[in-house]
């Protein structure tokens, strides 16, 4: 459906995207991640068409974006990271209102108004004006603002930003029903828990370029270890610690000390966890605090990086 | 086509249901053009606009005494009769535009400088600097009164026995003039003093009313003053040519109200929204101008409609003329308002500069104070001001009651500008989000 292609843009001499790649099927939710600043909202803008790329291609379904007033646009649906709605007209306007700029009319117009105020749970208030809105509430009505034409793609720029847990949660519910529809969903964010939960598959965008692109679980295997335990010792034997030893136990790939803090990198927790305790008790180091955990984007981004998701 | 029409309707829509926009580009200007109107009302039926003046005479002589009269029986006058501290007190509080003071001896004076002009008196005259268009005014009436008041005391006064007497004594001194010359001159006078002491001794057995307008000169001459309106017995009507001004200037504020939503738009992501449907630049940009054009003139039309319901202005010129007039100046704002959307920055500044700007237009079209008051090289510029062009078709469609001929140069000029206005601010739009 999406192909995007060594997209680049500069603006003067700042370079936002400098050669990104990726597509996106049918059926699919892709993340775009990264830290703020990254050239996600940048890379949505020129395939949806805000934007001319200096350099690389946009097709979707195998036609390219040409000019603004594009058929191929009709296919697209952009849910803006700002509220882009009217504040002053009732939602049911501003439905029509998007509606009408992609071409529906009528019966179709109204029938698509309505099925889109269900699926984001405001068929209720239809009539009344977003400014009465809360914040959760208008965030679903954007979304229903991209979805009243049908889209095929669907692209949302960071659409939870600022929304309550509940309404994150029902607007996580309304993609995935519309991935069961078969629509295709770009979804940049910089909350890896999103990219977690949703996306099928997860392009990660760092300095304007795509550095690791893969499911979640493709990802994580770049990580040098799949889990990890951190273990807080006695301050008084922060300095006994031997991390080549350490490295040497069954199942340990990675050792690091910070303080009186070492970070045991595992193949499989459940292997690695009692011979690495057994090896602290056989050195004779106190442990205070133990937690583990498996790997997660931020491990990931960390590893490719070097710097965290939201510095 | 559709998608254009439905941003041009949800434009309309988006303005026509706003109190605040309503209240103020169609209620203020109402209430201010009808102000200014009553201002400048100057029906007859009403009396006379009196100028309030402070005199004070200083001589009590024969010829003060008729100026003093001359100028209280003037009904461009409102006379004050006070001493100097009192008077100049007056002007200083704003109170009276000016004072004149008739200084002691004047009556001899003047009388003196008619044969010796080296003498001459001089009438004091303090005026308030606010209101110094009020001067010429005054000065003008000043030399009418002066010189009724001379002429009747000289003709019927002991002030003419002076003056002959003292003719006579120069005639009689002067060595330059022949003998023969000198005699003939010297019998003229004579004559004068005889026919002089014959009209006092008719004057004397007449009755009081007669005896007065005996000697009584005036200006020989009258005039007949008519406004030059629409038409024969058409009144002229003030209210027609301040509900111009208004209605350009607010709907011109309108205009800014128009480009600083596209920027405040484009600041909420609204206008990145409507870019991203397929709408071609055209049709983005010209649903603006038609819903900018559209509000231009329905606001237009119902100023109008409410001067003509309420204060009596009528369209005494081509109605045609009028709507082109309406339309071309509707076109203006648009591209007005479009203009400071491809110039603006940011929506705050943008406005604070915009409203500047719109009202030097509009002081510079004459809408506020008549550009005749204006410097003559200012006139001159200001015919470079599109908002002239359109308080001037629109008061020559209404109250000068022009036909359609007249309304072609300011159409014409305004859709200049508006054509101008639209291509600078498409040069200058800035397309990339």
């Amino acid at each position: 459906m999406l192909h995007a292609t060594d997209l680049r843009k500069r603006y003067g001499t700042r370079t936002a995207v400098a050669g990104v790649s990726f597509s996106a099927a049918p059926g699919e939710i892709v993340g775009l991640l990264g830290p703020n600043g990254a050239g996600k909202s940048t890379t949505v803008a020129m395939i949806c068409g805000l934007v001319s790329p200096d350099a690389g291609q946009v097709t979707i379904g195998g036609v390219r974006i040409d000019g603004d007033g594009s058929a191929v646009k009709r296919r697209i649906g952009l849910v803006p990271q700002d509220l882009a709605l009217y504040e002053d007209l009732p939602a049911l306007a501003n439905l029509r209102l998007f509606g009408a700029l992609y071409g529906v009319r009528g019966a179709a117009l109204r029938a698509r108004c309505a099925e889109a105020l269900e699926l984001v749970g405001l068929a209720d208030r239809a009539g009344d004006k977003p400014k009465n809105f809360s914040g959760g509430m208008k965030r679903r009505l954007n979304l229903a603002c991209a979805l009243v034409h049908d889209p095929d793609l669907l692209l949302l720029d960071e659409p939870t930003t600022g929304v309550d847990p509940q309404s994150r949660n029902a607007i996580f519910d309304n993609l995935e029903a519309l991935r069961r529809r078969g629509k295709t969903l770009v979804y940049t964010t910089h909350y890896m828990e999103e990219a977690e939960r949703l996306c099928d598959r997860i392009v990660i965008v760092d300095h304007g370029k795509v550095v690791a692109s893969d499911t979640l679980p493709g990802l994580l295997r770049l990580l040098p270890a799949a889990a990890s335990i951190a273990l807080t010792i006695d301050d008084s034997a922060a300095g006994r610690v031997d991390l080549a030893g350490l490295g040497q136990v069954p199942g340990v790939k990675t050792a690091a000390q910070n303080g009186s803090t070492v970070t045991v990198g595992v193949e499989t927790l459940a292997a690695a966890a009692p011979p690495v305790l057994a090896w602290f008790a056989e050195q004779g180091l106190g442990l205070r605090h133990i937690t583990s955990g498996q790997g997660t984007l931020e491990d990931v981004f960390l590893a490719l990086t070097g710097r965290q998701l939201r510095d | 086509m559709q998608a254009m029409l439905a941003l041009v309707r949800n434009d309309l829509r988006l303005y026509f249901s706003s109190r605040r926009a309503l209240l103020m580009n169609i209620l203020a200007p109402i209430l201010i053009a009808a102000f200014f109107g009553s201002l400048f009302d100057s029906d007859a039926s009403k009396g006379p606009l009196r100028i309030p003046i402070a005199v004070v005479d200083q001589d009590h002589g024969e010829v003060s005494t008729r100026v003093v009269a001359g100028m209280k029986s003037d009904t461009a006058f409102d006379i004050q009769e006070l001493d100097e501290a009192a008077a100049t007190a007056l002007v200083k509080k704003g109170k009276v535009r000016a004072s004149v003071v008739i200084p002691p001896g004047f009556g001899t004076q003047v009388v003196a400088a008619i044969l010796d002009p080296e003498r001459k008196p001089v009438i004091g005259v303090h005026y308030d600097p606010s209101q110094s268009m009020t001067l010429a005014v005054v000065n003008g009436l000043l030399v009418q009164h002066v010189f009724e008041g001379l002429a009747q005391a000289a003709l019927g006064g002991a002030v003419g026995d002076e003056l002959l007497s003292a003719a006579r004594g120069k005639l009689a001194a002067n060595p330059d003039i022949a003998p023969e010359r000198r005699r003939q001159l010297l019998a003229l006078v004579d004559d004068a003093r005889r026919a002089r002491s014959a009209a006092r001794e008719a004057a004397a057995g007449a009755p009081s009313g007669a005896a007065a307008s005996a000697v009584r000169l005036q200006l020989p001459f009258a005039t007949r003053e008519e406004a030059v309106t629409s038409g024969a017995d058409v009144k002229y009507n003030s209210y027609a040519h301040s509900f111009a001004g208004m209605g350009v200037q607010f709907i011109l504020f309108m205009g800014i109200d128009l480009g600083v939503g596209l920027l405040l738009a484009r600041r909420l992501g609204l206008w990145k929204r409507l870019r991203a449907a397929p709408l071609s630049r055209a049709a983005l940009i010209g649903a603006r101008m038609a819903s900018g054009a559209i509000i231009a003139l329905v606001l237009l039309l119902i100023i109008y409609a409410a001067a003509m319901a309420f204060f009596g202005v009528r369209i005494e010129g081509s109605i045609a003329g009028f709507g082109a007039v309406a339309l071309a100046f509707a076109l203006l704002t648009a591209s007005f308002g479009l203009l400071i959307a491809a110039l603006g920055k940011t929506p705050e500044a943008t406005r604070g500069l915009a409203v500047f700007v719109t009202l030097l237009l509009v002081m510079l079209s004459g809408a506020w104070v008549p550009s005749f008051v204006f410097p003559e090289w200012l006139q001159t510029a200001s015919l470079f001001v599109p908002s002239r062009w359109a308080v001037d078709g629109l008061d020559a469609m209404t109250w000068r009651g022009l036909g359609l001929e007249a309304a072609l140069a300011p159409v014409g000029v305004m859709l200049g500008f508006a054509a101008a206005f639209a291509a600078l601010a498409l040069w200058r739009f800035d397309w990339e989000e």
